[in-house]
């Protein structure tokens, strides 16, 4: 899922920096994008966006190549990345496990949610475990509130949860499969 | 009444498919961008949005069209953005808006963009809400294709763009300035105002930003009249308003209530009172950067912006936070303090170091090894923060924290007098992402 982590399609022409690979679907959204911004500056975070969709991280090279797209330095693109708590600059586990520890989730339980999956999956909150697959992140509200404890993964919000719950969830993504989330009924048409 | 009759924003709600532009059309949809663009003009569209009274539902209640007026006659060219950013603990009805209703807030992000004649229209979805980024930027689509959008909107030769931009996690972009500053590609930093943005904003231009929920109030304004809007709320706080209520009540969820309803009333006959088992203590009214409420402030007053202003809070986001008796204030106070600290942007010196501060206070009371004068010091620091930074992200830190004080103090003390023995929470305390 591109939504989780990108694995990238490298085969695709190059573009720009130092073998800095967007495959042509993306290159074709590029251009849309920075016709659509007014300015090119403006079109930053767009294509941020459309680079960690697709890699799952914005790498030095990725820095690169979009400071020359757009024209700006490079210290301002690692600004935007540092600055925005989504962006990440280094490859993430495969599934990024968010919980909501703010209040109201926290009223309804997010605390020993969280002390619970930190026990099944031998981490502590922000660590990732050893074999890559997950990273256990406490985050702050997800909007959610009225139907927390709340869990994001990707484009996918998990609501009402319980340990019982988490624990289907977390069994789905071992065996590779991602359980539809509450969100999910929305992207159908 | 009946219940049903006070749903203007949430009428769509829980409709089949009512996200389709073909269903929202059935339902007189785009019925009110005709009326706009064919007879109305954007000045009858600002005087009508005026007269009805509509406050911005985003958190501070500026009146819509008189924010609207702002903007210099004979600017060439005017932005208009949609604060979907929606990040205020407690607070998640534009999302409920944007899911089920698309095309309302697109009608009415249209229009409001019409009546400042905005040549482009972004509408700013915090970064958390992927799916429905993807489900907004459909209906955008769908806009096009039937020509509400673009060039010569319905033959009025009104042209207009709409771009849904996505944020990236910042609770400091749902500030007006902060979220101009974040769609230029720039750090989402506030800035000092004056200028405002409605006379100089995005690339320097006038810009308006709205809340999702009050650009969603306008269709109906048009299509029904001002005197229908009003015949809903109080004098000063017209119309309806939705709560996202949080908490363990039996029907948590966003709500529709006209303004001026008793909390009472909504309490019991809404929510449904208390989930099993639990008693109500404290009630945070509009989101969490608002004054706490005991239960007892919270069951003699209505839900307005005047009467909850009387009563020491303010009505906010609207963003209703259920607080029950078993829970320690300190605790929540400290889950608070993380947040802002967390969130402060880092360009004030009394923001950047005093929501840290503060946030520091209150864990080291939970550590039980606080003092009594740590309590006085925690006012202290609210002192040296309150209006005295850029945005009022200081100000959201030091209402909750001022209030929680003010009504919960025994809480604070009690922890001190205990310090010689770890409380049970101390574990967590100590790990709290410090
Ligand atoms: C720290 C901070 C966060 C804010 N977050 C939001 C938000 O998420 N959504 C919103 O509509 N307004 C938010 N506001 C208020 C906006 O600055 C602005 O007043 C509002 O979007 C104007 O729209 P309105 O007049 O329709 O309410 C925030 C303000 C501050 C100071
Ligand atoms: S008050 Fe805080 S969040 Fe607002 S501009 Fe200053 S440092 Fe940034
Ligand atoms: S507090 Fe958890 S989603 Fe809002």
């Amino acid at each position: 899922m591109s939504d989780t982590k990108g694995t990238g399609d490298m085969s695709a022409q190059a573009a720009g920096a130092k073998g800095f690979f967007l495959p042509g679907e993306d290159q074709e959204a590029f251009a849309k994008i920075v016709e659509k911004y007014p300015t090119k500056r403006s079109a930053l975070m767009p294509t941020l966006w459309l680079i960690q969709d697709r890699h799952g991280y914005i790498s030095d090279e990725a820095v690169t190549w979009t400071a020359e797209q757009l024209e700006v330095s490079e210290a301002k693109v690692r600004e935007i990345i540092s600055f925005y708590f989504m962006y990440r600059d280094t490859p993430q586990a495969k599934y990024v496990l968010q919980v909501c520890h703010n209040i109201s989730c926290h009223i309804m339980g997010s605390r020993s949610l969280i002390a619970h999956m930190e026990k099944k999956l031998g981490v502590r909150r922000n660590e990732t475990t050893p074999d890559g697959m997950f990273a256990l992140e406490g985050v702050e509200c997800l909007g959610a509130c009225g139907m927390g404890p709340c869990m994001q993964v990707g484009k996918h919000l998990y609501e009402h949860l319980t340990p019982e719950k988490a624990d289907e969830i977390l069994d789905g993504m071992r065996r590779g499969e991602l359980l539809p989330a509450d969100t999910d009924r929305d992207l159908e048409d | 009444m009946n219940r049903d009759d006070y749903r203007i924003l949430s009428k769509r709600f829980g409709t089949k498919d009512g996200h389709k532009l073909s269903v929202y059309e059935s339902q007189g949809g785009y019925q009110a961008l005709r009326k706009a663009v064919g007879d109305l003009g954007p000045a009858k569209v600002t005087e009508l949005v005026k007269e009805s009274g509509l406050r911005g539902r985003g958190g501070a209640g500026f009146p819509a069209g008189v924010k609207w007026g702002f903007v210099p006659k004979d600017a060439d060219t005017v932005y208009f953005m949609v604060n979907a950013d929606e990040s205020e603990p407690g607070t998640f009805k534009d999302r409920f808006l944007l899911d089920y209703d698309p095309h309302a807030v697109i009608e009415g992000s249209i229009i409001s963009s019409f009546a400042v004649n905005a040549c482009l229209c972004v509408i700013y979805i915090r970064g958390e809400f992927g799916w429905l980024i993807d489900r907004t930027q459909k209906a955008v689509d769908e806009a096009y294709a039937a020509g509400f959008l673009g060039e010569n909107i319905l033959g009025s030769g009104y042209k207009l763009d709409m771009i849904v931009h996505k944020g990236a996690g910042a609770y400091i972009c749902g500030e007006e300035t902060g979220l101009i500053n974040s769609v230029t590609g720039r750090k989402g930093q506030p800035l000092i105002k004056p200028p405002f943005p409605a006379v100089s904003g995005f690339l320097g231009k006038p810009t308006i930003v709205n809340n999702v929920e009050t650009v969603a109030s306008v269709p109906f304004i048009l299509n029904e009249g001002v005197e229908a809007y009003r015949a809903h709320g109080t004098e000063k706080s017209a119309g309806t308003k939705l709560f996202s209520v949080s908490g363990p009540v039996r029907n948590p969820g966003v709500h529709e209530i006209p303004l001026g309803l008793p909390f009472r009333d909504f309490f019991n006959d809404w929510l449904g009172g208390m989930a099993e088992g639990e008693e109500l203590k404290a009630v945070i009214m509009g989101g969490s950067s608002v004054p706490v409420l005991t239960a007892e402030e919270a069951m003699n007053t209505r839900l307005d912006y005047e009467s909850l202003a009387e009563a020491g809070t303010m009505l906010g986001s609207g963003g209703m936070i259920i607080i029950p008796a078993r829970c320690d204030m300190v605790e929540l106070i400290q889950v608070l303090m993380h947040f802002y600290w967390d969130e402060s942007c880092g360009q004030c010196t009394p923001c950047r170091e005093g929501t840290g501060w503060l946030h520091r206070i209150v864990r080291r009371l939970r550590r039980g090894e606080g003092t009594l004068e740590d309590i006085d010091l925690l006012d202290k620091v609210c002192g040296g923060m309150a209006g005295l930074t850029i945005c009022p992200l200081a100000d959201a830190a030091v209402m909750p924290m001022q209030s929680f004080l003010q009504r919960f103090r025994a809480e604070f003390e009690a922890l001190v007098h205990d310090s010689k023995q770890p409380g049970p929470a101390s574990r967590w305390a100590r790990e709290f992402r410090s």
